[in-house]
């Protein structure tokens, strides 16, 4: 059949660059192995000349694809399935980069984007490395590409093309029947990206934390040479400034992830150990384990095999940490994880395509990895190192044990599972990592290599150790951190911990001073230190004295042994209503849409009891994009430099408006009466003419008849009063019901049947007046985390530029 | 001994500590009818909503916006209901499969913890090429 209006060329194209993309990584893989393996020199340049010129061809293909894609997103080919699933028309063009790396497709792209950019600067820059290494490099992208290559051989489907058609995944709906099905609706618009994404983070965040992911395989590819071609210390030197590069790099990557996480998702926080985010961050801590090591190595000789161990084991993890994410293996204990592909073998093989090679390799050289067979010298600053290094990797390890229960059940047959709380298992453990961590970090730097004098390094350390406990023991006293949810053992070890990390921020800025007497271009490892310790102190603070400011005092269940544990945490707001928020008032005025009833904002107006500052706070709803009912909500805060005050809407009933249905159920009743409604019951206590009442003054002119009524609600001791009335106007009769909002009630008073019987009207609905169920907290020191993490990343710069100094001359 | 061994002998301790620190914690996955057994210890369901109930998700946030009522089934079609001290989960209505963690109380399914809901979040079943057929046929 010739369908009508499809554009195949570019799709055609692009199917073209991605066969290209996986040759020339093959070939490039072998040209680079050929030139590294050859003796001769003449015969290893030809080979090292092929080589470049294949990945030249891989790195052009890959842009190309990336190009192709764009085109096809923002020209809105909804013929292909790609298009078709990840975008719509009516998205901003910055969220159409956003649509490509929705789908894993995309990611992969983006991977090796990042592998082919980094193949490019290390073509230039490696030299005598430049073959096994740009070897390594095509190896990654060889097997990175047959993911999304999307062939058949020998009925097994490898890969997933990005470019296929809707028609070739989805060719026995009968909608394909016809030669013009691209005029239908459904396909004159996509699904549309997630509304979560559509969030400018996620326009940068997933190509920083690849970038991060594919910057770990530089140090792997230089290790794997370094075995390779048994010349096991002669990169050292090369690979340090990108290892400082990739660790600077994934962790930003990272805490954008977490700062995304904090400005646009509802689990009030920048990080709940989900295994995604989990499996992120075991790479980093790995790799900045071999990052200390890797330093050691280069000034005093020892820590290579660790070195080594840590740097394969970084981007093994890094692939793993894929295979998590995507295979849908995680979905019962992730909220972020994907569904299967269909693809989870070919995902679970990239594991073992880099793992089980390069630990073959590892092992068979180890002996020969030199040593020093001497050890140590306890007083010195290698010595320390590495023990931080070994704490890290253990830390990973109680990071990455967990996240992989799952895998082992399944492996296994096992049945483990963390339990109800998730958060605090991983907690308890790494309070007590930031306390050793803290503590190396503020102390390590002031001793030598090899050999310390021991009095002029108490020495150094006496001004800030006094400083520090100044500090440390103010904070503990007037800060009021007191987060007994746990018991007194976690409270201490968080002050323990805040200590060690208050001391690392003081110490590591005594050294810039003392240590290096002010000369900030060596100065990069103190900065990148005191960035740490500030994040550390932030993420102290900010949970251990996160406040719900909305506690629900309304609640008369609120009390009890389980309090603690059971979350209070949202208040119900009617529209116009002051409520108390401890040390606010919260008033929510009104909503308002934009972009056609896409978004609805709620206007929360916030009033400072203590200083008397207003201010709005509008968190919102999304509506959730096509073939998805429902909606998303967006949180907002009030950021200060001190804390942030961070709300999200869960409810409104303005989503769900529609027709008042209900009806006025009619009894008759005499005096102390009793009327069931669905969650309490109400007593006629007394009818009277122009009776005194809450609502109305009535003046002689008027004829009012007024029935008053208590309102007994089944979980409130609080009893509320209601006055519906009637009044003569003319000679007709008007009916004024009252309503308790809060009971959802309209009460009408119909009319007297006898002077003892009265016809009430009961109404139940949740319609009567707007209202929100809103949560609002208070992270204090939020802004240490995200400052520490900027000085952190500064100082990573600081030292790759001085690395790299250091190699020019 | 040498100082390394001895700083690894303390590392693998660590480890073993920390091993047994998140055993101690463990819960296991049940069905509807095995976790009334265990009553009182946390356990691990995975259920789905009981479509005999309608509606099967019950949230008042007029009366109560900390108190989410919802009927599920096991694959074993026993049913429960279960008690989530919190807000309803936003896209709960749409999910296809839950993961409850909680402790059987008599006949209901108390979660205190707010983690102890996991619904797949809608973006996830994007991918799904079931859901894409779907949509493909509808309108």
């Amino acid at each position: 059949m010739n369908y009508i209006g499809e554009h195949l060329l570019p799709g055609q194209l692009g199917f073209f660059f991605l066969i290209l993309s996986f040759v020339a990584a093959g070939m490039a893989c072998f040209a680079y192995g050929k030139a590294a393996q050859t003796e001769h020199l003449e015969d290893s340049k030809s080979w090292r000349k092929l080589g470049r010129v294949f990945f030249i061809i891989d790195a052009v293909s890959i842009f190309s694809i990336f190009v192709i894609i764009y085109t096809l997103i923002s020209k809105h080919y909804f013929e292909y399935y790609y298009v078709w699933n990840h975008s719509d028309k009516s998205l901003d063009p910055k969220y159409l980069l956003s649509s490509i790396w929705e789908g894993q497709e995309g990611s992969f792209l983006l991977w090796m984007f990042w592998h082919a950019v980094l193949g490019l600067i290390l073509m230039k820059t490696s030299k005598k490395w430049e073959a096994p290494v740009l070897s390594v490099v095509s190896f990654a992208q060889f097997i990175l590409a047959s993911t999304i290559i999307g062939i058949y051989i020998f009925d097994v489907k490898i890969g997933s093309n990005p470019f296929l058609l809707t028609r070739d995944n989805f060719g026995d709906l009968p909608v394909f029947q016809r030669a013009d099905y691209l005029t239908l609706p459904r396909f004159q618009d996509g699904n549309g990206l997630n509304q979560l994404l559509q969030n400018y983070w996620m326009v940068i965040h997933p190509p920083i934390l690849f970038l991060g992911f594919a910057s770990t395989l530089v140090p792997f590819a230089y290790a794997i040479a370094g075995l390779w071609k048994k010349d096991y210390g002669g990169w050292s030197k090369d690979a340090l400034p990108w290892v400082s590069f990739s660790a600077g790099i994934l962790g930003l990557g990272i805490m954008m992830g977490a700062k995304w996480a904090y400005e646009s998702l509802n689990f009030g926080g920048y990080w709940a150990w989900d295994p995604v985010e989990n499996a992120s961050l075991v790479p980093w801590l790995i790799l900045v384990a071999g990052l200390h090591t890797h330093v050691v190595y280069n000034s005093t000789g020892h820590s290579l095999r660790a070195t080594y161990l840590f740097y394969i084991l970084s981007f093994v993890l890094v692939l793993y940490s894929t295979y998590l994410t995507r295979s849908g293996d995680l979905q019962d204990t992730s909220v972020h994880a994907f569904t299967n592909l269909g693809m989870n073998w070919q995902l679970r093989l990239l594991v073992f395509v880099f793992l089980i090679p390069s630990f073959v390799l590892f092992f068979m050289r180890y002996k020969k990895i030199p040593h020093i067979a001497k050890e140590e010298n306890s007083w010195s600053r290698e010595f320390w190192m590495f023990i931080g290094a070994l704490v890290l990797f253990l830390s990973a390890l109680a990071v990455i044990v967990p996240t992989s229960f799952p895998i082992f059940n399944k492996v296994f047959g096992t049945n483990w599972n963390i339990g109800e709380d998730k958060e605090f298992p991983y907690n308890r453990i790494q309070v007590f990592v930031a306390v050793i961590i803290g503590l190396l970090t503020a102390i390590t730097q002031f001793m030598k290599y090899k050999q310390t004098d021991k009095g002029a390094t108490l020495k150094s350390l006496l001004w800030p150790t006094v400083l520090t406990v100044a500090i440390s023991t103010a904070s503990s006293v007037f800060g009021a951190i007191n987060y007994d949810k746990y018991g007194i053992g976690f409270l201490i070890a968080i002050h323990l911990a805040l200590w060690a990390s208050i001391y690392a921020v003081i110490a590591n800025a005594a050294y810039i001073w003392v240590g290096l007497k002010g000369k900030m271009k060596a100065a990069g490892a103190s900065v990148a230190h005191i960035g740490f310790g500030m994040f550390l102190v932030g993420v102290l603070i900010s949970s251990a004295k996160k406040e719900v400011l909305s506690i629900n005092h309304l609640n008369p269940l609120n009390f009890g042994g389980e309090t603690k544990e059971k979350g209070e945490e949202n208040l119900t707001m009617f529209q116009g209503i002051k409520t108390d928020m401890g040390s606010h008032w919260a008033t929510y005025e009104k909503d308002s849409t934009t972009m056609g009833g896409k978004y609805m904002f709620f206007h929360i107006a916030m009033e400072n009891k203590k200083s008397g500052e207003k201010f709005t706070l509008y968190p919102d709803l999304i509506k959730n994009s096509k073939g998805q009912e429902g909606y998303s909500n967006n949180p907002d805060s009030k950021h200060y430099l001190t804390h942030d005050i961070f709300s999200y809407v869960n409810y409104a009933n303005k989503t769900k408006e529609g027709e008042d249905t209900a009806q006025f159920r009619v009894e008759t009743v005499k005096y102390k009466d009793t009327l069931y409604y669905s969650s309490g019951f109400m007593i006629l206590d007394t009818v009277g003419f122009r009776l005194e009442n809450n609502r109305v003054e009535f003046t002689e002119k008027d004829t009012a008849i007024v029935a008053k009524l208590t309102v007994v609600p089944f979980n409130s001791s609080k009893k509320l009063t209601a006055y519906p009335y009637l009044t003569f106007n003319n000679n007709s009769i008007e009916y004024v019901p009252d309503t308790v909002i809060s009971q959802g009630l309209a009460i009408q008073f119909k009319r007297p049947t006898d002077l003892t019987h009265f016809d009430i009207g009961v109404k139940e609905s949740s319609n009567l007046t707007p209202f929100i169920a809103l949560k609002v907290l208070k992270f204090p020191l939020i802004n240490f985390v995200w400052l520490g993490i900027v000085i952190m990343i500064v100082g990573f710069v600081m030292t790759v530029r001085r690395r790299m100094r250091l190699i020019n001359n | 001994m040498k100082k390394l061994h001895l700083v690894l002998l303390v590392a693998i301790a660590a480890v073993i500590t920390i091993l047994l620190s998140f055993m101690g914690d463990l819960s296991t996955y049940e069905t509807l009818a095995t976790a009334k057994l265990k009553e009182g210890k946390t356990v691990t369901v995975i259920a789905k909503l009981d479509t005999n109930y309608k509606p099967a998700i019950i949230y008042n946030p007029l009366k109560d916006p900390n108190t989410t009522t919802i009927y599920v089934k096991d694959s074993l079609g026993n049913a429960a209901k279960v008690v989530y001290h919190f807000e309803k989960p936003m896209d709960m209505e749409k999910s296809e499969r839950i993961v409850l963690k909680g402790k059987m109380k008599g006949d209901v399914f108390d979660i205190t913890s707010k983690d102890g809901i996991l619904i797949k979040c809608p973006s996830k079943y994007k991918d799904d090429p079931k859901a894409a057929s779907n949509n493909l046929t509808q309108n």
